[in-house]
């Protein structure tokens, strides 16, 4: 569903990676681990196409993906490196705010599942502004339990996790793989994903 | 014969360095023989104003350097529109070396507009429509080139330049209209830069021979600059380092 | 999957768009108060700078006093430009802006109306109380009142293009007024001209239609614009 093809980027004029290559079919995880600054986020924004690759193409169901192609983007849920959040909005309203962002409806009863899903039930009327790193990315994250979407792009979902986010995480991303999903994750942890459906990519 | 040569292949920065530095004297010599002639016929053999006496001379500069950095700028708006149609480096580049070029000829524009305005009209600047528009056009091109400047990333510098670049293409021609209707409220500024003095044949053949020799120096002159700036941007490439080889 | 909501197509769909953009921006805006009194508050001072300047005569200022209250209106709008898209560039929510299914055209949109209300509009409002200091009559008020409402909604346009432009960039505000005043000096001209004309005794709707003109083109080009500019600045 997901492939890319020759793949290279460039930051300014240093080149960061050339002639990446990969395919990923329903129910396959892509770890992308590299040390800092070797690129993994801007992989993820090109297969998002948000960034411009240097040189090759990305294919999504076949068909060559766009700069901020619509289609891709339909099916798509990108959690960047930043958590986006509002500091003025509360949890539950920056959640809303995302998932509407995206065209989900947000209904009160789903909203709440989600958050208590990700352990902030509690802090859910807390604007953005008092919650720890930890919570704002476990804010970030709930939106993807209101979103039906078949590909998932996460740069660094597990930062500030504490153990019991990283079991949420996992249990999400478990879930999703096996409902025929795709993911592509930049990260430096260990997810403890299953094995079968793991696949690595190591950037120098 | 024109389809034997793949003409895209000049779109590459590699390929176009030898070329342009080919084109180069064939538009310098030109240039400065135009110009040679031009300022022959204007300053010597044209004859004296009745009105302005000979201070009317400076408009062979002026007249010149005013259509030069006008034209330049729509040249500039144009193969920043073509950066971004195709993605092409080398369109970003071309505009990125007209610029300069462009705000010299504006910077010259004004100042021998105003030189110009004293001994014909007592003043130095009159707030007419085309002084007016031609100072927003010196901004336009410091704000590109101040853009550029200010962008450290090259891709996004073309692309966000080349949108600056287009809206003030839409911009100007604004400008000169609304500067119009202002002076018509205003009343103030009955002077106009389009009183030149009647044309004897002599003094437009002079102003024709210096207009066709400011565009031959801006093609030179923006040649030079594009092989300095695709040297720069390409110096991490194998043809640029086996250039600065050979050079040694 | 889950329980999540099922995808409804809403791709390409702009009022919502620019709904969910207004809704945002204006609970963002009333939960900062501070920020907003601070245009209001340069306004007022700029204006009351110029008679500190130039002196108290009554004629003076009368000639002086469109032109005065249009360029402070003018610069307030480049102080709060910054506003709109700083914020959300630096905590990442402008790329999920860039990435949603509604148009972002219609996204910035919503946006820039979210910003002219909390920043503009009040300003429509304050300028015939300054205004009374250089002696405008009430026709010249009403003149400079209609002016400033169609001409601050596209002054925040305008100014919107520049600071898509300039995200993120260490020059920031100087480069800013310096892309986006050549896109003003029309919206000037013809502002403070039209006071002026009502002035000379001539209608009033000269002046209002090329404004409102002005305004529709900003309306239609700008957004796009401002988009284009957004990917570039996000590339």
């Amino acid at each position: 569903m997901l492939e890319a093809q020759d793949l290279a980027a460039r930051r300014g004029d240093a080149p960061l990676f050339s002639g990446l290559s990969f395919s990923l079919e329903a129910g396959a995880a892509l770890v992308v681990r590299g040390p800092n600054g070797s690129g993994k986020t801007t992989l993820l924004r090109i297969l998002i196409g948000m960034t411009q690759a240097a040189a090759g193409r990305v294919l999504w169901r076949g068909k060559r993906v766009a700069p901020f192609d619509p289609a891709l983007r339909a099916c798509t849920v990108f959690i960047g490196h930043a958590p986006a959040l509002k500091d003025e909005l509360t949890a539950e309203e920056n959640l809303a705010s995302l998932a509407q962002l995206q065209g989900a409806p947000a209904e009160r009863a789903a909203m709440l599942e989600a958050l208590e899903t990700w352990s902030l039930a509690r802090q859910r009327a807390l604007p953005a502004r008092v919650l720890s790193q930890g919570q704002r990315r476990r804010v970030s994250l709930a939106r993807l339990r209101l979103l039906a979407r078949p590909l998932w792009l996460l740069d660094e979902p597990a930062t500030a996790l504490d153990d019991a986010g990283h079991v949420t995480l996992r249990a999400a991303l478990d879930a999703h793989l096996a409902g025929g999903g795709i993911a592509v994750i930049a990260t430096h942890e260990d997810l403890h994903l299953a094995p079968g459906v793991l696949r690595s990519l190591v950037l120098a | 014969m024109f389809r034997s040569i793949n003409w895209f292949k000049f779109a590459s920065p590699a390929s176009f360095y030898p070329v342009a530095g080919h084109l180069i004297p064939w538009f310098a010599v030109p240039a400065a023989l135009l110009a040679a002639v031009g300022l022959w016929l204007g300053l010597v053999v044209a004859p004296t104003d009745a009105q302005q006496g000979d201070a009317y001379r400076i408009i062979f500069i002026h007249v010149p350097a005013a259509w030069m950095s006008m034209f330049l700028y729509l040249v500039m708006a144009a193969w920043c529109a073509a950066s971004l149609t195709f993605n092409a480096r080398l369109a970003s580049m071309m505009a990125q070396a007209l610029a300069p070029t462009g705000a010299m000829f504006t910077v010259v524009a004004l100042w021998t507009g105003a030189l110009w305005g004293r001994p014909a009209w007592g003043t130095y600047w009159a707030w007419d429509a085309r002084m007016t528009s031609e100072l927003i056009l010196l901004f336009l091109y410091l704000g590109y080139m101040a853009l550029r400047h200010a962008i450290d990333e090259p891709r996004r510098a073309d692309r966000a330049s080349a949108v600056l670049a287009l809206v003030g293409a839409i911009n100007v021609p604004i400008i000169y209209f609304s500067v119009r209707w202002w002076n018509t409220l205003h009343q103030g500024a009955t002077v106009s830069l389009t009183s030149a003095p009647k044309m004897a044949s002599i003094m437009l053949v002079a102003m024709l021979l210096m207009s066709f020799a400011a565009w031959f120096y801006a093609i030179a002159v923006t040649l030079i600059r594009v092989r300095a700036i695709i040297l720069e941007r390409e110096r991490r490439t194998t043809w640029a380092g086996d250039l600065a080889g050979a050079a040694r | 999957m889950r329980n999540a909501a099922a995808q409804p197509a809403i791709e390409g769909e702009v009022w919502p768009g620019v709904a969910w953009a207004v809704q945002r921006d204006l609970r963002l805006a009333l939960r900062s108060k501070a920020e907003l009194g601070v245009q209001l508050l340069f306004y007022a001072i700029v204006v009351t700078l110029f008679p500190l300047g130039v002196g108290a005569d009554p004629a003076l200022l009368r000639a002086l006093g469109p032109g005065v209250l249009w360029v402070a209106a003018l610069l307030a709008s480049l102080l709060s430009l910054p506003r709109l898209f700083a914020a959300d560039f630096a905590d990442g929510t402008l790329e999920q802006i860039a990435l949603s299914p509604y148009p972002l055209a219609a996204l910035i949109s919503g946006k820039i109306l979210a910003h002219w209300l909390a920043t503009g509009a009040p300003l429509v409002l304050l300028s015939p109380l300054l205004a009374v200091q250089f002696g405008l009559e009430a026709d010249e008020l009403t003149a400079l009142a209609l002016g400033l409402l169609l001409g601050t909604p596209t002054l925040s346009l305008l100014g919107a293009i520049g600071a898509a432009l300039t995200l993120g960039l260490r020059a920031g505000g100087s480069l800013l007024a310096l892309l986006t005043l050549p896109l003003y000096v029309p919206i000037l001209i013809f502002g403070a001209g039209t006071v002026e004309a009502t002035r000379a005794g001539l209608a009033v709707e000269g002046g209002l239609s090329v404004l409102g003109a002005a305004l529709l083109a900003a309306l239609v080009g700008a957004p796009l614009a401002s988009a284009a500019a957004v990917r570039i600045a996000l590339d």
